[in-house]
């Protein structure tokens, strides 16, 4: 199967830089999470790869060729995002023969059930929807879609706890049956830790964290204890941050450990999850 | 998840150690009390990754590690089931474990608080006796 290249993309918006020579590879069949701050440059980079954008600098690369243009790199992306690519007035079952038109093969099956389930009249306008309703349509779209690369960005926006579960199973069920690329940019991170199996984090321009996400995890520690022991066992270390309350030091540090050659009596050394690995790495000062 | 039996059967997870592990652990359990016997079949992976929200290949992950381990046996096609030795299989894990998990620990915290090895063995008398009882 297909992989989409990134290869040294830098994007400016005037003098201003959101991406600086980023590189990367999205592999056929996974589940990535797209993390960053807000205004870290996610949309734009899904912009970029779903060509509504075009890079300063660099290409993007499906199959081997630009995707600029590029019908056959159409064909198999699809982005949902917050910007609405359907006309006003644009009924939910109109959404879904769009889709079947510019993608062929659309899972009306599936949609018609997921509809049902979430309780769509297919017949009711998208505008008028409610924020989760709309944000619901479109990602019914996204999972029914002939695509084999899905970019969803903020899926969850508006969505009530027991719908983003409801979303979350979905994607799950219909990825074993049809296993395709699912790019999901979210900020919801402790909701997506371990649907995502690859975690790109963008910081500062540029990716900080490229990998599996269980490779990520293993290597993210939080050291606490007395701060002069904890000191003592973090000086050779690099510290992404810290806190202190009453000579009780914490740090954290995503680093290869040895956690069981570090704990004493007094230290501990436990694992971060995914949230704080991710403040850790972007603001550790927040911690 | 309703478990057999009416068993209410609560993955849960926290976010300490890798997740295949957690579910390595939990799947052990789970055959260890019981819930899921000799030859019966396990949750598949499908059901499990979407009940509990967990990638498929993590799951594929734990599912291996436990076939490795011989307490599940693959039958292509129809899913993964509990072996006839797995019940003590996991038994022998736990004993072996029990030195290192509780054991060491427990000295630990003895000497810690000043707590005589006699003392430590009276206690532990007490403890068998408060069981009887």
């Amino acid at each position: 199967m297909a992989t989409i290249k990134i290869k040294q993309v830098t994007k400016r918006f005037g003098r201003h830089v959101i991406l600086d020579n980023v590189t990367t590879t999205l592999e056929a069949g996974k589940i990535y999470g797209l993390l960053g701050r807000n205004g870290a440059g996610k949309s734009t980079l899904l912009n970029l790869i779903n060509d509504r954008n075009f890079a300063t600098s660099g290409e993007i690369l499906f199959d081997g060729e630009p995707i600029n243009n590029n019908p056959a790199a159409r064909q198999q992306m699809y982005l949902m995002s917050e910007t609405n690519m359907y006309p006003k007035r644009t009924r939910v079952k109109e959404l879904f023969k769009a889709a079947d038109r510019g993608y062929g093969d659309f899972d009306f099956t599936l949609a018609h059930r997921l509809t049902n389930e979430f309780g769509i009249d297919e017949n009711s306008m998208v505008d008028n929807l409610s924020t989760g309703l709309t944000t619901i349509a479109k990602l019914i779209t996204a999972l029914c879609v002939k695509a084999d690369f899905i970019f969803l960005d903020e899926p969850t926006l508006g969505l009530d706890a027991s719908h983003r579960e409801m979303f979350y199973r979905e994607l799950l069920k219909t990825y074993e049956r049809r296993p395709r690329t699912f790019v999901l940019s979210t900020h919801l991170i402790s909701e997506v830790q371990n649907l995502i199996e690859h975690v790109i984090i963008l910081d500062n321009r540029e990716f900080k964290v490229d990998q599996p996400s269980e490779e990520l995890l293993a290597q993210a520690f939080a050291i606490s204890g007395p701060t002069a022991e904890v000191d003592a066992i973090t000086k050779e270390l690099p510290i992404l941050g810290s806190h202190e309350i009453g000579h009780i030091k914490t740090v954290y540090v995503v680093q290869p450990i040895d956690a069981m050659q570090l704990a004493t009596s007094s230290v501990t050394v436990k694992h971060l999850d995914l949230q704080t690995t991710f403040i850790a790495l972007t603001d550790g000062k927040e911690l | 998840m309703q478990g057999k039996k009416g068993v209410k059967v609560n993955f849960e997870f926290d976010q300490t150690t890798p997740i295949y592990q957690q579910l390595v652990t939990q799947l052990s359990e789970l055959m260890l009390t019981g819930v899921y016997q000799a030859g019966e079949r396990i949750p598949s992976t499908t059901q499990l990754s979407q009940e509990l929200h967990i990638n498929p290949a993590t799951v594929r992950k734990a599912m291996n590690i436990l076939v490795d381990q011989g307490l599940l046996v693959k039958q292509r096609g129809i899913g993964m089931f509990v072996t006839d030795q797995s019940q003590a299989m996991i038994v022998k894990q736990h004993q072996d474990e029990f030195f290192d998990e509780y054991v060491v620990k427990v000295i630990a915290e003895a000497k810690r608080l000043g707590i005589s090895q006699t003392e430590l063995m009276s206690l532990i008398e007490r403890g068998y006796d408060h069981g009887n009882n």
